[in-house]
């Protein structure tokens, strides 16, 4: 390739891409704000310190913190079992694993109502225990944690296999413990990775719209989280109300992309290797 | 600390890794476990670190009195082929690493880590990089890392699997000797694995060596060179000619020359193979002395002469390794025709296909 060609084609990349990314993400995010402050500060403020609001705002909140914490524990565990041992039906485990991607999310709310519904087969079961899942937190959490599941094994696992396990070995010759062994070679090899996927299960734990939509029986100030309230915001043409509300699950999806960079750096101060970029790349 | 390794079996599914080891490994040594790739050397040693679990068969590791009131389990030092340094840790912490992660009532004070840390650094010649990451290390560096993080345990014997196979040839060179004078400093029970003969000639005090598993022979490097038990072990160890011949009143005849008794003689065998190295090929132009052949080529590296000869009758190639001196009295050129004496052979009524 000649040097003028191969910069011709960079700068039309540059500038491809530049657009796409200004056309598709920057603007759509500048417009939600844009609708949102339509009526004026005073309107957003009255739009987003509504009850059903707030009480959306505090669900999203909970739900995220009970579903991503458990998903990142059995996230790693998944990964390293796959990963470092083998046993029978491991390529069913890993389809299994992987099979919230390919079901559509309102189908897989769909089972959890046949389940824990009023026809459901656990009926009996929930009613004994005077339980509520359906239309009821616990629904919610359930159907998010079933919709986020493969996240963190997804970004660990080939991440696990190209590593291998020499170091684990050396460390085990070295008369470390199983603990100790997880948590200063395991856990310091994966950590990008993990933050990585982390970050990617909280953003669709928040953002989680198809399966939570039926389980949840849209009861306001009950069982309605933020994309949710967005919907029936939009669908009674409140236009400011709907913008406002989704204004705070963007301001969420940044708040968590701070705390990831506020961790990097805090990483990468404690141990200068390897930089994130690095990790990422080799993805 | 002595390693007695008795009827160890081990398998792999259906392949069969290793097949009735046993082995003695006495204190002190420096042990080449050396074979071709598959033959079940790593399997070995992975075993004697206890990394995999034999099927059957055991080890045993002889204790001496004075260790025996050490309370700590048996430490074993082991050197990774790519060498398994932490990455996320540096030089130091790497070393330190095997000290550190003791139960707080084993664990030495800070201090102590610190001065065995900088002690082993000195050891193996680095002491400058103690604050690299293992990244920035040459193949070389690293490898002593690692061997300085086994030794940081004071390990009661060390197992290294290939350990210079990953490096360029001049630094394997000057790797495997200063690993030799290290071992005549710390005297410490030491087995590697590798698969180049040389190494494991130059290096070591005892070599097996093994082939699909079995151990085929153990002894010095001077003797399984001088007097390979098999015809594998011959071929193994060195470059090789082959002249097959048949079985005459117990010795092995080729054309009219009169080999000797084969190594391992079964009365029955009617056919046996010669096994001659090139520098025991010598060549003649007196036409009654032996074996007709034509010259290819030859090659002067300097030191030595190679040449490559082909013999009519059977149509084989067969090369010839003489020194510079007799190179230039014969006066060969390519295409003469030549007579090829055998100073030497190993017959062996075996065949061994190459």
């Amino acid at each position: 390739m000649k040097p003028k060609e191969s910069l011709l084609i960079k700068w039309s990349l540059v500038i491809s891409v530049y657009l796409f990314c200004f056309l598709l993400l920057v603007l759509p995010l500048i417009n939600v704000f844009m609708e949102a402050f339509a009526d004026g500060l005073l309107a957003y403020w009255n739009a987003i310190s509504q009850d059903h609001t707030l009480s959306a705002f505090l669900l999203t909140l909970k739900v995220a913190l009970i579903a991503v914490p458990l998903n990142t524990i059995i996230g790693i565990l998944a990964a390293f079992l796959l990963s470092r041992f083998i046993f029978p039906g491991k390529n069913i485990l890993l389809t299994l694993i992987e099979s919230p991607f390919a079901v559509s999310p309102v189908i897989a709310g769909l089972i959890f109502v046949l389940i824990f519904g009023r026809e459901g087969w656990m009926r009996p079961v929930l009613n004994f225990l005077d339980w509520e899942i359906i239309f009821n937190t616990p629904g919610l959490v359930i159907a998010t944690i079933f919709i986020t599941f493969p996240f963190v094994t997804k970004e660990l696992l080939p991440l696990m296999q190209s590593q291998g396990n020499e170091e684990e070995e050396a460390a085990i010759l070295l008369n470390a413990s199983f603990f100790k062994v997880f948590t200063k070679i395991i856990i310091p090899n994966i950590k990008w990775g993990l933050l990585y996927g982390i970050v990617l299960c909280n953003a669709r734990a928040m953002g989680e719209f198809g399966a939570v939509s039926v389980i949840s029986g849209h009861i306001r100030g009950k069982t309605n989280t933020l994309p949710l309230e967005v919907e029936i915001l939009y669908n009674e043409y409140n236009s400011v109300g709907a913008f406002a509300t989704a204004s705070l699950l963007v301001l969420l999806s940044i708040l968590t992309l701070i705390i990831k960079s506020i961790l990097e750096r805090k990483i990468n101060t404690s141990t200068l290797e390897p930089s994130p970029n690095l990790t990422q790349d080799a993805k | 600390m002595s390693i007695i390794i008795k009827n160890l079996n081990k398998s792999f599914q259906n392949y069969k890794a290793l097949d009735n080891i046993n082995l003695e490994i006495p204190e002190g040594n420096l042990f080449a476990l050396l074979g071709p790739s598959g033959s079940g050397k790593t399997t070995l040693l992975r075993i004697i670190a206890g990394l995999e679990s034999p099927d059957s068969g055991e080890i045993q590791i002889a204790k001496n009195e004075s260790d025996s009131k050490n309370s700590q389990p048996t430490q074993v030092g082991f050197v990774f082929q790519h060498y398994a340094l932490f990455r996320h840790m540096n030089i130091f912490e790497n070393i330190a690493f095997g000290l550190r992660v003791r139960p707080k009532s084993f664990r030495p004070t800070k201090q102590a880590i610190s001065d065995k840390v900088f002690e082993l650094l000195k050891l193996v010649q680095l002491e400058q990089l103690h604050n690299r990451y293992p990244h920035e290390l040459s193949g070389g560096q690293r490898q002593r890392v690692a061997l300085a993080r086994a030794l940081a345990i004071e390990p009661k014997f060390l197992l290294l699997d290939e350990p210079f196979g990953a490096l360029d040839a001049k630094v394997r060179k000057e790797l495997r000797q200063w690993l030799r004078k290290l071992h005549d400093e710390i005297n410490i029970t030491s087995v590697f694995v590798t698969h180049d003969q040389e190494e494991a000639l130059e290096v070591s005090d005892q070599v097996a060596i093994l082939k699909s598993g079995r151990i085929e022979q153990i002894g010095t490097p001077d003797e399984v060179y001088n007097q390979p038990k098999s015809s594998f072990v011959f071929n193994f160890l060195g470059d090789v000619n082959l002249f097959h011949g048949r079985i005459q009143d117990g010795e092995a005849v080729v054309g009219n020359l009169n080999l000797g008794k084969a190594e391992d003689l079964n009365s029955n065998a009617q056919e046996a193979v010669a096994y001659v190295r090139p520098y025991d090929i010598e060549i003649l132009r007196d036409s009654n002395a032996g074996i007709p052949a034509e010259i290819k080529h030859i090659h002067s590296t300097g030191r030595n002469v190679r040449v490559e000869l082909y013999r009519p009758d059977t149509g084989t190639f067969i090369d010839s390794v003489l020194d510079t001196p007799s190179y230039k009295e014969l006066n060969l050129l390519p295409g003469e025709t030549v007579y090829l004496r055998i100073k030497k052979a190993k017959v062996y009524t075996e065949d061994f296909s190459i």
